[in-house]
């Protein structure tokens, strides 16, 4: 039970990032984005791309820091992948929900558009990978260490934790301390005031899709380096993320980061009497139990 | 290929397109009328198939019991089961509506996709409930006696579209009535409904039960019509998706609009199926995903630059008024 526990902080971690992004994106651009697991599944085949065929080609050379799984490449791939897919979702913003926002579409068309672009984003990863589970590293040997309480963990895992962690810790000094991390949660909080106290609405827009989309990436290739990498792997994310969205209050970022640990550890948990196929299933019975118990999440008012 | 053989391809694309004209139907209700988001139309179209499955073949016996394992078999007629299916797909539905119709929009959105999901899940899993991911076979058609089986499909032709024209018939007057009045209020503007003193969260109930009963008989239908279901049909892509981009293409909230677009999406679908035939053969094996690459960007399209579709909504409310 102890070990289940642990591998539910790890997927929980994973679940948290995408989260997190979706939580800025509903709370600053009012848009339930049905791409955001296809974001993570974005990041994720980015960053397969970067290491096993562009820095092959560059030559950078195919090392493994024992005892992880993976390398130099993937510390290249593994920031380069979060920024490029910052900026596709920045991209999609500009193509689409830009439009519709400037025609004053309603919420729905736009979350429409959104379960539209995920289609595509998923379609052109079909396109260039196929269909099948990729790995990063084919055939490695992944040897778990004993910890205390009869735990066995990989240190790749360990490794997803550090960089949840850090992720994460990154984001709340940036949202804290810095102008636009303030004008972010100014605008999160009431868009008109932020507009009449002269903050740029639509610059603020483009940091929450570019901070959305690399955290999305983030959580696809943490997810790549502990299982694998398949087309479906965000979309089946996508139910994970937005139960711990809502659980943890739309638009509130340390609440997702709270929901993404529960759904994580309740999923795993799971596994102990269910199959683990039925994942996305727990985490959806979690989300409708809240709708019917909280619907504002555990940080939202009492309604 | 002889003139027969084409006419007998035309027909097959007739009863898919007839079909999903019957989904574009009852997510017209809930979309075009009420303004509710329902993104697990896959989840009704598994409920649908399955239930009618159940309910009109016989359980397996003998030899047979060991290879087909389902929950129960009836061995009752078609129509049972379309109705069966129907009214399980509403009682599912009124389920789902009790916790999220009385949030917003998204919540109904995410809260049907997970339905989808889960109900896959739980027919791919569970073996005992309906044979697992192998599916059910072998399921009974309507007045199979009538004809020679070459020439069946002309006869289920006819039977999706007597179905397709009366689920028309009903909505239409359903909508034209002060009910449907009542719905398209309450998508225009909530509060003023509710000011006028109509429970929305009644009104929006009944057209989600509704619109997804009008589902579980498509599902009914398709399942009759290709005798074969598995859980791996019920995906977002067949089961979601394309039926989201016929009723925008479309129009949504034109009935008219939903059988037009079920039927020009269909047509579009199986036309990319032949220019991606003519493909280097390399590239032929990921050719369906250029296709749906292509009905999203057509989905994209449409939502940018012709929000209301190729008909757009009828402006007429009453027959009494010109």
């Amino acid at each position: 039970m102890f070990e289940l526990f642990v591998y539910g902080l790890v997927l929980g971690g994973i679940i948290a990032l995408g989260a997190v992004g979706l939580t800025l994106v509903y709370g600053i651009v009012r848009l339930a984005n049905f791409a955001h697991g296809d974001l993570m599944t974005a990041g994720a085949y980015v960053a397969l791309f970067m290491v096993t065929d562009l820095l092959a080609w560059i030559g950078v050379p195919d090392t493994i820091f024992f005892p992880l799984s993976f390398g130099l490449r993937m510390v290249i791939a593994f920031p380069v992948s979060m920024f490029l897919v910052g900026i596709v979702a920045i991209v999609v913003d500009r193509i689409l929900y830009r439009k519709l926002r400037d025609k004053k579409s309603n919420a729905v068309i736009m979350a429409m558009s959104s379960l539209g672009a995920a289609f595509i984003l998923r379609m052109i990863i079909l396109i260039l990978w196929g269909a099948d589970s990729l790995f990063y590293r084919p055939g490695v040997l992944r040897p778990a260490i004993d910890l205390p309480l009869n735990i066995k963990i990989r240190p790749d895992q360990i490794f997803i934790l550090v960089a949840v962690t850090v992720l994460i810790v990154t984001l709340h000094l940036f949202l804290k301390n810095s102008k636009m991390g303030k004008a972010m949660r100014a605008t999160a909080d009431n868009t008109d005031l932020a507009l009449v106290s002269g903050i740029n609405t639509e610059r603020i827009i483009i940091w929450t899709w570019g901070i959305g989309g690399a955290l999305a990436a983030a959580g696809g290739i943490l997810y790549g380096i502990d299982v694998q990498l398949h087309p479906y792997m965000g979309w089946n994310f996508l139910i994970p993320i937005f139960a711990a969205t809502i659980l943890g209050t739309i638009g509130n970022m340390y609440g997702a980061l709270v929901g993404g640990f529960v759904i994580g550890v309740a999923q795993q948990m799971s596994t102990a009497f269910l199959m683990p196929t039925y994942k996305p299933a727990v985490a959806f019975v979690i989300m409708i139990l809240i709708l019917l118990i909280r619907p504002k999440g555990i940080f939202g008012g009492s309604s | 290929m002889e003139l027969s053989g084409i006419i007998a391809y035309l027909v097959s694309l007739a009863i898919m397109a007839g079909i999903y004209a019957v989904f574009c139907l009852g997510l017209n209700i809930q979309w075009g009328y009420t303004g509710l988001f329902n993104i697990g139309i896959a989840g009704f179209f598994c409920i649908g198939a399955y239930t009618s499955a159940l309910v009109t073949t016989p359980k397996p016996t003998g030899v047979y019991a060991h290879y087909v394992h389902q929950l129960f078999g009836l061995n009752m007629p078609f129509i049972v089961g379309m109705l069966a299916a129907a009214f399980m797909c509403g009682i599912v539905a009124y389920l789902i509506g009790i916790p999220t119709l009385r949030l917003g929009e998204d919540y109904l959105a995410i809260a049907t996709l997970g339905i989808a999901e889960t109900f896959r899940l739980v027919f791919n899993n569970e073996a005992w409930l309906a044979n697992g991911p192998r599916g059910l076979m072998g399921l009974p058609q309507p007045l199979q006696g009538l004809v020679d089986p070459a020439n069946y499909n002309y006869v289920y032709l006819v039977i999706v579209l007597l179905i397709m024209v009366g689920v028309y018939i009903l909505i239409e007057t359903g909508i034209r009535s002060p009910w449907g009045r009542v719905l398209r209020a309450i998508r225009e503007d909530e509060i003023s409904a509710a000011m006028s003193g109509k429970n929305k969260s009644h009104f929006k109930m009944q057209s989600l039960v509704f619109g997804s009963m009008v589902m579980g008989a498509a599902g009914a239908l398709y399942a009759h019509y290709t005798k074969a279901i598995s859980p791996n049909v019920f995906t977002p892509l067949y089961g979601t998706f394309i039926i989201w981009v016929m009723l925008m293409a479309g129009g949504s909230g034109n009935n008219k609009g939903a059988i037009t677009g079920a039927f020009v999406i269909w047509g579009i679908w199986i036309g990319t199926k032949f220019a991606t035939d003519l493909l280097p053969y390399t590239l032929k094996a990921r050719a369906p995903y250029i296709r749906f690459l292509l009905i999203g960007v057509l989905l994209e399209i449409i939502l940018l630059y012709r929000p209301q579709g190729l008909l757009g909504e009828e402006k007429r409310i009453s027959k009494w008024i010109e």
